[in-house]
């Protein structure tokens, strides 16, 4: 129904543009310049572009494409396929949670909207070819990289890997499909960080290869866990359970997992009964699963995991007879802050020996996966929109509702609801991990690119065209990716549509068809182009 | 377009309210406007789970002018046919307040679920997961203490995903997992705003 309003509403711009020559032809002299201009402004559809089709950019476009009738989304994603970390991020034992897609194929149903895939703009394309086409940029492209440790072994190229590789592996990602994890080296996984994603890794490599088989999971990471020899995870972290990041469904999981079992927290790292009953909710009901442990028998279970807390990773040591074997990570203890041990943002010291040196130890481990948080990276040409990207905090800086921000001032003065001024870029946006840091689940992404198109569209309401993107006619052709098509052409670029994504959806659904599985994702991205041409 | 839809909606709301010693009006919403087009046995319980809103706005409709007219006389067919209507005389009375605070009125029967019911009714809750209590973007809060004592304990999945809700209270569900008995006739759910209030000083460097 929408699009029939939009229909009507481009009729009315066909008709209001042919009045407004009119008006022109007889207004030279009338002086209503301004008022022809404003016409141009509302009678043509917004051109939105969306850097990225993961969670945060489909829920952007599905809310401004449900709140803004005249609104046009092109979504420009780098791989051919579109999701991002719905499909490369989510495990595979996960399904219920990869079901945000079907509200995403939804939301690509409109005629509003276009895929744009295989196109890495910044690279591929320069950012600045967009420009001209838009009235509104929004960036979503998530966090392409993930942070290091900076301890000495940490860039070996066998057995230390990061969990965002091995989770891009398992999932399918194109850029990890050569990892080739060596899990037969050993019995023991050290994983540094205490993050969902520490909680994935260990559960993939934790669960019977025979519960994965149904699921997406790809055959050659089904292949590689079948053989693998690990027996005993170590999920360390830095500071206290209090501190750690993990959530409790994840924790959930890995305890009832069937004959794994789960090695007690030693009571010391605790806080004490009275502090867990005077927590918040969320705290207490986390701690309380914690203390409580897993129902698997040790004496019976094949597989085992721990958390281990206080460490601070220090380097990894190799064999000394087979210098490709890694034995063991080094780490230093730390002790709870004294003064406020158990609130959730409390730093930890080192701790020291008798001796005055610090106290170490030194844990077994055949595979060594960090995971310590994701991290953004500025898109190649940002700061030919004026953008200054955060390299500190790896985010595009923002107002928290979305909005650009320049720090250096040189953006439109904008006021916040609490009162306070910002410099806002006009016509540029963010949403999801590059505006926020990479953390949070699904709903808060959600939530997040809502706010964020919210802000858009309450900018385009009171906008007065004055900026340089937001619908200022004499700056924005309006063409969208009509505009940027040539462009793309003449540099030889071979763009997917929605239409092709759907075909490589098929042709993956069919294959996993034929294994018994939901789907058999395609690792290499020429083998996606493969069935599309 | 926006002004159709309004339109559909009052209509449709304004039938429930007018309910009163009239079986024909006391029908939901929902049932009268289907009553034109043969009932929609859904599909696939997945497949059907996206009757929100967008569906109905996002999904390309058919340009002939005839259907045009039909689609505005029942708006409610674009939402899918996975609740059921309640039998005459079995109606159970549920109200969402939604997040400016308008109060939305419906019949709905025994065995189905808040969040099929609000999104077979365009109310503004999503559910990600597809009702699978696997996320939380269908929180909803009991408006009544007493109401949400009688309902079944949530269980640890629930508890786990409400965890993570925004604005939780202390009597706060997951729609999805809310299913209607007799018992919870004149429950009043209150739905949380979808977009946080945020302050500038939420984003400052920590």
């Amino acid at each position: 129904m929408l699009d029939r309003a939009f229909v009507r509403a481009q009729c009315t711009a066909r008709v209001s543009r042919r009045s407004m020559l009119r008006t022109k032809a007889v207004s030279s002299y009338s002086g209503s310049h301004r008022l022809s201009s404003h016409a141009a402004q509302v009678n043509r559809p917004v051109r939105v572009a969306i850097v990225g089709s993961g969670p945060a950019g489909f829920y952007a476009a599905a809310r401004l494409l449900s709140k803004q009738q005249d609104a046009m989304v092109d979504m420009y994603e780098k791989l051919p396929v579109p999701f991002g970390l719905a499909r490369y991020g989510v495990a595979p034992d996960h399904p219920e949670v990869k079901n945000c897609e079907e509200k995403f194929t939804e939301v690509a149903t409109s005629p509003r909207f276009n895929f744009i895939g295989n196109i890495d703009l910044g690279n591929d394309l320069p950012l600045a070819v967009l420009k001209p086409h838009y009235d509104a940029i929004l960036f979503a492209y998530g966090a392409s990289k993930d942070k290091e440790l900076g301890i000495p072994g940490e860039k070996a190229l066998r057995s230390v890997y990061s969990a965002r590789s091995f989770v891009g592996w398992y999932n399918g990602l194109p850029e990890h499909r050569d990892l080739q994890p060596d899990l037969t080296s050993g019995e023991d996984v050290v994983i540094v960080g205490q993050g969902n994603v520490a909680l994935d890794v260990a559960r993939i490599l934790l669960s019977d290869v025979e519960a994965l088989r149904s699921t997406d999971i790809t055959d050659y990471a089904l292949e590689a866990l079948s053989k693998s020899r690990i027996k005993r995870v170590r999920v360390v972290g830095r500071r206290g359970p209090l501190q750690a990041s993990f959530t409790i469904k994840e924790i959930r999981e890995l305890l009832q997992l069937p004959s794994v079992s789960f090695h007690p927290i030693p009571k010391d790292v605790f806080p004490p009964e009275d502090v867990v009953n005077g927590l918040p909710r969320a705290q207490k009901r986390l701690m309380q699963l914690l203390a409580k442990g897993s129902a698997n028998d040790p004496q019976t279970a094949t597989k085992s995991w721990s958390l281990d807390f206080l460490l601070s990773p220090d380097s990894l040591h190799w064999s000394p007879m087979h210098p490709y074997r890694l034995t063991h990570a080094k780490f230093s203890r730390n002790e709870l802050d004294p003064a406020d041990p158990y609130n959730p943002t409390s730093k930890v010291t080192p701790k020291y020996l008798s001796s005055g040196k610090r106290a170490m130890v030194n844990l077994p481990s055949s595979v060594f996966f960090r995971s310590v948080g994701y991290k953004s990276l500025p898109l190649p040409g940002l700061e030919d929109l004026g953008i200054e990207f955060d390299s500190h905090r790896g985010i595009i800086p923002n107002d928290g509702f979305g909005r650009v921000k320049s720090l250096s001032g040189s953006g439109e003065s904008h006021k916040l609801p609490d009162g306070s001024l910002i410099s806002h870029l006009p016509g540029l946006y963010c949403a999801g991990w590059v505006k926020r840091g990479p953390t949070g689940v699904i709903a808060s992404t959600m939530t997040d690119a809502f706010t964020t198109a919210d802000s858009l569209m309450k900018d385009l309401a009171d906008h007065n065209g004055s900026g340089s993107l937001l619908r200022a006619p004499e700056q924005s052709s309006g063409l969208g990716w009509d505009g940027v098509k040539p462009e793309a052409a003449r540099l030889g670029l071979r763009p997917t549509s929605w239409q092709d994504w759907q075909r490589i959806d098929a042709a993956e659904r069919e294959r996993g068809q034929r294994k018994g599985k939901v789907r058999d994702k395609f690792g290499r991205i020429e083998e996606m182009l493969e069935v599309i041409s | 377009m926006a002004l159709w839809r309004d339109f559909g909606l009052h209509l449709r709301r304004a039938v429930t309210k007018a309910s009163a010693g009239d079986v024909c009006l006391a029908l939901p919403r929902r049932y009268v406007s289907h009553s034109t087009t043969p009932w929609r046995t859904g599909g696939v319980a997945n497949a059907s789970r996206w009757n929100t809103g967008a569906k109905k706005s996002l999904r390309p409709e058919s340009p002939s002018w005839k259907e045009t007219q039909r689609c505005f006389s029942i708006t409610a067919q674009a939402a899918h046919g996975h609740i059921t209507p309640p039998k005459p005389g079995e109606e159970i009375n549920v109200t969402f307040i939604d997040k400016d605070g308008t109060k939305v009125e419906l019949q709905v029967a025994e065995g189905d679920n808040l969040l099929d019911i609000a999104q077979a009714n365009d109310l503004e809750m999503e559910g990600a997961c597809g009702g699978s209590c696997a996320c939380s973007t269908c929180h909803v809060i009991v408006e009544d203490p007493e109401l949400f004592d009688k309902m079944e304990e949530p269980s640890d999945d629930e508890n786990d995903m409400l965890d993570l809700a925004f604005g939780l209270t202390e009597t706060s569900r997951l729609g999805c997992q809310v299913v209607m008995t007799k018992d919870l006739d004149g429950l009043v759910v209150r739905l949380p705003s979808m977009t946080r209030n945020l302050q500038a000083s939420d984003f400052e460097s920590k």
